[in-house]
């Protein structure tokens, strides 16, 4: 009788996967998002062999082709893992792009100001620190109602992304304004820009110390420890005797200044100015570069590697074959469809009816 | 008199989008899921609206009628937005993933699929994408005869838009006596605020949430088709239309989750996103008007969590997803 009732098909907890396996399934995730990724370029008539081709060429087969990439990836690395710690968390900051907003509008104020009053290493730190301030302070402000008064993150975090991006449009267009109707505000001098390490601006060494402070951070010290007891149960922390409201201001304080070095890296080591797109999505796209590391700092690195490539690649796309560069959101969105899926094969297992009763007779 | 009339009028044109995409999310997000993706459905219901009465028209060359390409146009933006949502419906009820990180992904994919379809249609029609002022004018006409919105003030504060605003107006009607009236809302609300309870009453959640993620998808992608044929002039635009699904987000909160309330609170966070445009006021930088109705927000975000009054919150599951097994 009550195996009329058991569905077709049921869902289990698996236990431990072996690495290979997981590997394989994820792999298998990317292959297939690539190979669905073809449909927009055959229903508009491209050949999709051709496109990817160029894409990989477009991002990698050159040097300048390669430092571009890299380029790209640094700010999507670097905000990667100023995410992760929330994450683990489970508190949803997704206001990671006001938060390289406001370390860039910190920054800049140091680059437009005091460009020719202070030294170039001197200006720099300064740069940095302020905009690490800035994003911190950004940060911290839905924090605290968080832990005050548990006012919803992610809408918070969100709101904020707005409010900064405003400011910007209104120092664009107004103090900060450079030639007056330009609405542009003017660009750095040399003293104020990131020098260049083998061809790319010094952001990547940056962004790989951030990635081995990360794994340091998370796995080793004892706030690492504590931010991934409150990911699991809050509740926990507390009779453990964790203060979890402090602990959420201070991982977001952390989060934030990351962004807010990840703001100085754009405007000072790639944009050399400051207007409203300047965090230009890599806030909502880094979300999805930690998420899909597992929030593991080194998986990371391949991850936005692979986003910048696609973006990178997608450009040339443009100039080369007419193909809209938005084909490189479509793809992005898309394999990050199909690597949140391969979690779910990676966690559970289906079990079929057939199979239950082979069991349930043994 | 006439500058602020001219503002609502105006503030109404822009409240329209905002309707569309914050009662669809409403719609989602009552059923507990969190769509993040607004913004990405919106573009496609953008493209895919003006794709549906682009093409219409071309295959029915001057013989086109306006409330044709009007129903397709609002056709072909709710089927788009329903897609949109269905990936997103099936990978977070389904396959149990972020919710948070699945809208993002679907904010990139549409606004892609958006651009991509918009640039597309550009490049292949060579060069310039529009209806004919015919349609064109069949989008943005009014509704009521000339002999209403010749009632001094009242006429063009209340009769003089087109017919999306009364739709919506209508929708949203429809959706809070939906919501109060009808067993299924209650079962809706039900399953927003607590899925394991109303599993164990006998509801089938994962139903519920399908039908309120993906008929919500479609309403807030009309929104986006609505601003592309409206505000944008029936041209692809897609400068105009970032940034609106994340308005409607933010409206969502601001009408604390109920339909009626959207009515007003587009109209005001049109107004506040246009005033700019019509309104100086001293040392007030019109930049900085546009970030208001995101201040009010927090503030409304902020006040409503201080006081925690039980009938204003979010509804409670919001943002995660049922495992019934983890029960």
């Amino acid at each position: 009788m009550s195996e009329t009732k058991t569905p077709l098909i049921r869902l289990a907890k698996r236990a431990e996967m072996s690495k290979g396996r997981i590997y394989l399934i994820r792999i298998c995730s990317i292959i297939i998002a690539l190979i669905l990724g073809c449909l927009p370029m055959v229903l508009t008539g491209t050949n999709p062999f051709a496109a990817y081709s160029v894409i990989i060429q477009g991002s990698l087969s050159r040097p300048v082709y390669l430092k571009q990439t890299i380029r790209t990836a640094i700010p999507l690395l670097g905000c990667a893992i100023a995410i992760a710690p929330c994450f683990k968390m489970r508190f949803w900051n997704i206001g990671a792009e006001g938060q390289i907003t406001m370390g860039a509008v910190f920054s800049t104020y140091f680059a437009l100001f005091y460009a020719d009053k202070i030294p170039h290493a001197p200006l720099l730190i300064i740069m940095f620190l302020s905009g690490a301030l800035a994003g911190a302070l950004w940060a911290l402000i839905p924090a605290f109602f968080k832990a005050k008064w548990n006012t919803n993150e992610t809408l918070f975090t969100l709101m904020m992304n707005y409010i900064a991006i405003g400011i910007v449009a209104w120092l664009q267009g107004g103090p900060w304004e450079g030639r007056k109707g330009s609405q542009l505000i003017p660009m750095f001098s040399d003293n104020a820009r990131l020098p260049m390490v083998l061809g790319v601006n010094c952001g990547w060494i940056i962004a790989l110390v951030l990635v081995v402070f990360l794994y340091i951070y998370m796995n080793k010290t004892k706030q690492g420890y504590e931010i991934a007891v409150i990911g699991d149960s809050v509740n926990t922390a507390r009779y453990a005797g964790m203060n979890v409201g402090w602990i959420m201001m201070r991982t977001m304080l952390i989060s934030g200044a990351i962004s807010g070095i990840v703001g100085t890296i754009i405007v000072s080591g790639a944009n050399f100015t400051l207007y409203k797109g300047v965090a230009n999505g890599v806030g909502f796209t880094s979300i999805t570069v930690a998420w899909l590391s597992q929030l593991n700092s080194f998986a990371m690195i391949a991850i936005s590697m692979i986003l910048a490539v696609l973006e990178k690649g997608a450009n040339t796309l443009q100039t080369r074959m007419q193909v809209p560069a938005s084909i490189a959101d479509i793809i992005t969105g898309i394999l990050l469809f199909c690597m949140l899926s391969s979690e779910f094969f990676i966690n559970y297992k289906l079990i079929f009816r057939h199979k239950d009763k082979k069991e349930a007779m043994a | 008199m006439s500058t602020l009339i001219t503002l609502i009028v105006a503030a109404v044109t822009f409240g329209t989008v905002l309707m569309y995409g914050t009662l669809g999310e409403i719609l989602t997000e009552k059923t507990g899921n969190l769509n993040l993706g607004v913004e990405g459905i919106m573009y496609m219901g953008g493209a895919f609206g003006l794709a549906g009465a682009f093409y219409y028209e071309k295959a029915a060359g001057a013989a086109a009628s306006g409330p044709l390409a009007i129903s397709i146009a609002i056709l072909s933006a709710f089927v788009a937005g329903m897609a949109a949502s269905a990936i997103y419906s099936f990978l977070t009820i389904t396959l149990r993933a972020n919710q948070n990180v699945t809208g993002l992904a679907l904010s990139i994919f549409g606004t892609g699929i958006g651009q991509f379809v918009g640039e597309f249609m550009r490049v292949s029609e060579g060069g310039y994408v529009a209806l004919s002022n015919h349609l064109k004018d069949a989008f943005n006409a009014t509704v009521f005869p000339s002999f209403f919105i010749n009632i001094p003030v009242v006429g063009r504060i209340f009769f003089s838009h087109t017919v999306f605003f009364y739709l919506a107006v209508i929708l949203a009607v429809l959706m809070y006596l939906f919501f109060k009236k009808t067993r299924t809302g209650m079962y809706l609300t039900a399953v927003g605020e607590s899925p394991s309870t109303s599993d164990a009453a006998g509801i089938n959640v994962t139903k519920y949430k399908y039908l309120g993620t993906t008929i919500g998808g479609g309403i807030s992608a009309i929104g986006g088709m609505v601003y592309i044929m409206t505000t944008a002039g029936c041209v692809w635009n897609h400068e105009g239309l970032s940034g609106v699904g994340w308005l409607a987000v933010a409206l969502v909160i601001f009408c604390i989750w109920r339909p009626l309330n959207a009515i007003w609170g587009s109209v005001l966070f049109g107004a506040m996103m246009i005033m700019y445009l019509r309104v100086s006021i001293p040392f007030i930088p019109t930049e900085i008007y546009k970030i208001l109705p995101y201040i009010v927000t927090v503030i409304v975000l902020v006040l409503t969590s201080m006081k925690n009054s039980r009938d204003k919150q979010p509804p409670a599951s919001l943002g995660l997803n049922y495992f019934r097994e983890e029960r």
